[in-house]
């Protein structure tokens, strides 16, 4: 999926369902992996996934407690139902990896994304940028007379919305963190 | 207590700490400061190997027969990377080896020294787990966590590269017993629900069958007697994989033989056939199952593996129980013990009877004759004459493999090393060598095909240099039999490159390397030279003349389900259809 591009496999866009009725149900699902932050550990999780043909729609990774060197990676990515399970298993049987959640199927989550967008424009089209970026919540951290560049946290289908929106008023680039994601509650 | 000392005084303590006996490997410039210290003892007993090929796959050899960890030392770069091979043969095929290799000084790392190599990027998709060493302090520490991690849950391949600054430096050496493991910790127990679940169906299935792998035998001893006692009380009739020969025996009265592309005919249709499949220990690997839509329609599916991932990877199971093979046995068999022992008697008799007359085909019967050796006869001939024996068998890969796990019959665990999953020609050589090292006064016969066996012959210099009378059983065609035997079925018999020429003189190769060469091309002489071979004491090669265009059979063809097997030549026009020629 190109950022720019609304999902082809999403219905809620259309006043249709769209996806093959007879095709493999393919699933979205967000996996919270907990690893040992040592070197290559990274490279590991995403070789995993090259090597089994396994799908990343987004990713990100930092560590989240420096004192017992834990590192969190949240990765959105796709597959049927039995490709999810054993992309979880196949995780979870790595040696630095301690937890896998899948927030998709655990309970409700908070996902959020965070994007940068600059958008180039006079006149009329700029001042539309201005006031949708107001309906949408996103700041603006940069402007000069021919250009703003908004920050905006949301769903990734937030950020989608806004990018579709923008294109026409004159975005000319954008930086998307990918997905960080927390189960709700405790 | 602390103790301080360099990183390679660390490296031998902590191998020496954790029962190392012996390590295979090839010194270089990148670990001089660790063979320094290998030269300055005496516990730790180092064979030079003449390929770190070979050193990998003596250390599988070794850690196979013996149920240890191997080890082997390589140097940085084209050491390294030689390793790879071995290291993915292990990997597929759940070895445990711990491969230590030596890495430019920290400091020059990135900077394209001589002979450096990104080992742990290299190594990392082919090992269970890697590590790059760049902290003498951490060193040992990092050694005992390798060897935990390579024999705990299901055991496999690691590598710990090793800088040489790293090696010259001085650090605290750490105990095994202090050293963090803590957070790989695999389950070993199963899920008693999901136990209890196939308890109840084996009381009542009509026609069940076991079907074992590899991982009974990883397990340890106590697996493969648990899984002997479950068959002899429940009377189940149980077929295992190709790296599983062994764990039950192959005179056992419930035995099937081996399943599989190359399987029993019995064996195969019984998996069609069944409606309890209870798999200990294998994966479902695609030369297991054949077609997926197609394997075992009507069957309940049980599955018992140490791997999570390994459950509904390939097949879709009733029930899966995630643990050591050993543990969820013994609590199966107590469990079904205490419920009263009980199986569907009536579907059991008629079962076997209809076992019996799958059995009657005598699938592996083939056209003998006394002017050529067919490969399976000279096979037969060594299994009669060394039956008995405290005899280990290791393989190369090919027609050859197929053959002697077919006519070859395994009494004990640990007895059968060959590269199952991998399928690595030149297997074999180094890894009798790994087996006779572990067990000196044992018989160790390699059974081999002369190309595959070419592949790492070096190795014979370390057999001479280490007297390990290995004995080289070369069933030689002079072809790459398996190729051509595919190349006939499915490519129109145009034998694209599938010959052996510019052969060796296989007796003077051995007379070259100071051992004892014999090529026998009669049948008549077949028995005299074999056991000549076993008499010699030293290590032996056998080039075995065999006929050149024999086909191995039985054969599920690629894309075929089981009850669609060729048990002869006469079955094989046109078997293979455009979809089946993919898959190999």
């Amino acid at each position: 999926m190109s950022p720019l591009n609304i999902k082809k496999s999403a219905s809620s866009h259309s006043a249709y369902e769209l996806r093959d009725p007879n095709a493999p149900v393919i699933e979205t699902h967000t996996l919270a992996v907990i690893v040992e932050n040592e070197p290559g550990v990274l490279a590991r999780v995403i070789g995993l996934f090259t090597a089994r043909g396994y799908n990343i729609d987004s990713l990100t990774v930092a560590e989240v407690d420096h004192s017992s060197h834990r590192s969190r990676i949240t990765v959105v990515t796709t597959g049927t139902p039995e490709v999810i399970v054993q992309i979880k298993a196949q995780l979870a049987r790595m040696v630095p990896v301690y937890e896998v959640h899948d927030l998709t199927v655990e309970g409700p989550s908070v996902q959020r994304e965070l994007a940068l967008m600059k958008v180039a424009g006079r006149g009329e089209a700029r001042i539309e940028a201005l006031r949708l970026a107001e309906i949408f919540r996103a700041h603006v951290v940069d402007s000069t007379l021919e250009s703003f560049v908004f920050e905006m946290t949301g769903t990734p289908e937030k950020i989608d919305s806004f990018a579709e929106l923008m294109r026409p008023l004159g975005l000319r680039e954008m930086a998307r963190t990918g997905v960080a994601a927390l189960s709700r509650g405790l | 207590m602390t103790r301080q000392m360099t990183g390679a005084r660390m490296v031998v303590q902590a191998l020496k700490d954790q029962g190392v006996e012996v390590v295979f490997g090839y010194p270089g410039g990148a670990v001089l400061p660790i063979y320094d210290e290998i030269f300055q003892q005496n516990d730790i007993r180092h064979i030079l190997v003449r390929h770190e090929q070979g050193a990998i796959h003596m250390a599988e050899g070794y850690a196979r027969s013996t149920g240890k960890v191997g080890v082997a030392l390589v140097t940085s770069g084209p050491g390294a990377t030689n390793a790879v091979t071995g290291l993915t043969d292990a990997l597929l095929d759940s070895i445990p080896i711990v491969v230590l290799s030596g890495q430019v000084p920290t400091f020059m790392i990135g900077t394209d020294a001589f002979q450096e190599a990104d080992t742990i990027g290299i190594t990392r998709p082919c090992t269970k787990h890697n590590w790059l060493v760049k902290d003498t302090d951490k060193l040992a520490e990092t050694i005992h966590q390798a060897f935990h991690v390579a024999s705990h849950g299901r055991p496999g391949p690691v590598l710990i590269d090793i800088p040489k600054d790293v090696q010259f430096a001085t650090g605290t050496y750490m105990e095994p017993a202090t050293a963090r493991v803590s957070h790989y910790q695999p389950r070993m127990k199963g899920d008693p629900e999901a136990i209890a679940a196939m308890v109840e169906m084996m009381e009542t299935a009509e026609r069940p069958v076991f079907y074992t792998g590899g991982g009974v035998i990883n397990s340890g001893l106590k697996a493969s007697a648990l899984l002997r006692e479950f068959v002899a009380a429940t009377g189940f009739p149980i077929t295992s994989t190709l790296m599983g020969l062994g764990a039950y025996p192959a005179s056992g009265k419930n035995w099937l033989g081996m399943l599989g592309m190359h399987g029993l005919y019995e064996a195969n249709l019984a998996m069609h056939g069944c409606d309890l499949m209870i798999n200990i220990g294998a994966r479902f690997d695609d030369r297991i199952t054949g077609r997926i839509p197609d394997f075992s329609p009507k069957s309940k599916k049980v599955h018992v593996d140490i791997d999570p991932s390994s459950i509904n990877k390939v097949i879709r199971v009733d029930v899966g129980i995630v643990g050591d093979i050993a543990h969820v046995l013994e609590e199966a068999l107590a469990l079904w013990k205490s419920r009263g022992s009980k199986v569907n008697k009536d579907g059991l008799a008629k079962w076997w009877k209809q076992i019996a007359e799958w059995q009657a085909v005598k699938c592996l019967g083939y056209k003998g004759s006394a002017k050529v050796i067919k490969p399976q006869y000279a096979l037969e001939r060594l299994e009669a004459l060394t039956k008995g024996m405290d005899r280990y068998i290791t393989t190369e890969v090919g027609q050859h493999q197929m053959w002697a796990a077919q006519y070859l019959g395994f009494e004990d665990p640990n007895r059968w090393m060959t590269s199952g999953g991998l399928g690595t020609m030149g297997y074999g050589l180094p890894a009798s060598i790994g087996v006779q090292v572990a067990h000196p006064d044992s018989l160790v016969i390699n059974v081999a095909g002369e190309a595959s066996w070419l592949m790492n012959m070096q190795e014979m210099g370390t057999a001479m240099q280490f007297r390990a009378p290995v004995k080289q059983f070369i069933l030689n065609n002079e072809r790459l039999g398996m190729v051509r035997q595919w190349q006939e079925l499915l490519h129109g018999q145009r034998y694209s490159q599938s010959w052996s020429e510019s052969l060796p003189d296989f007796v003077k190769l051995a007379e070259a390397f100071g051992c004892k060469g014999i090529q026998v091309t009669d049948p008549a002489d077949l028995d005299d030279a074999i056991m000549e071979m076993i008499r010699y004491d030293g290590p032996f090669i056998f080039d075995c003349r065999v006929e050149k265009h024999e086909n191995c059979f039985p054969m599920i063809p690629s894309g075929k389900p089981h009850n669609e097997m060729l048990l002869g030549d006469a079955d094989t026009q046109g078997v293979i259809g455009a979809k089946g020629a993919v898959l190999v």
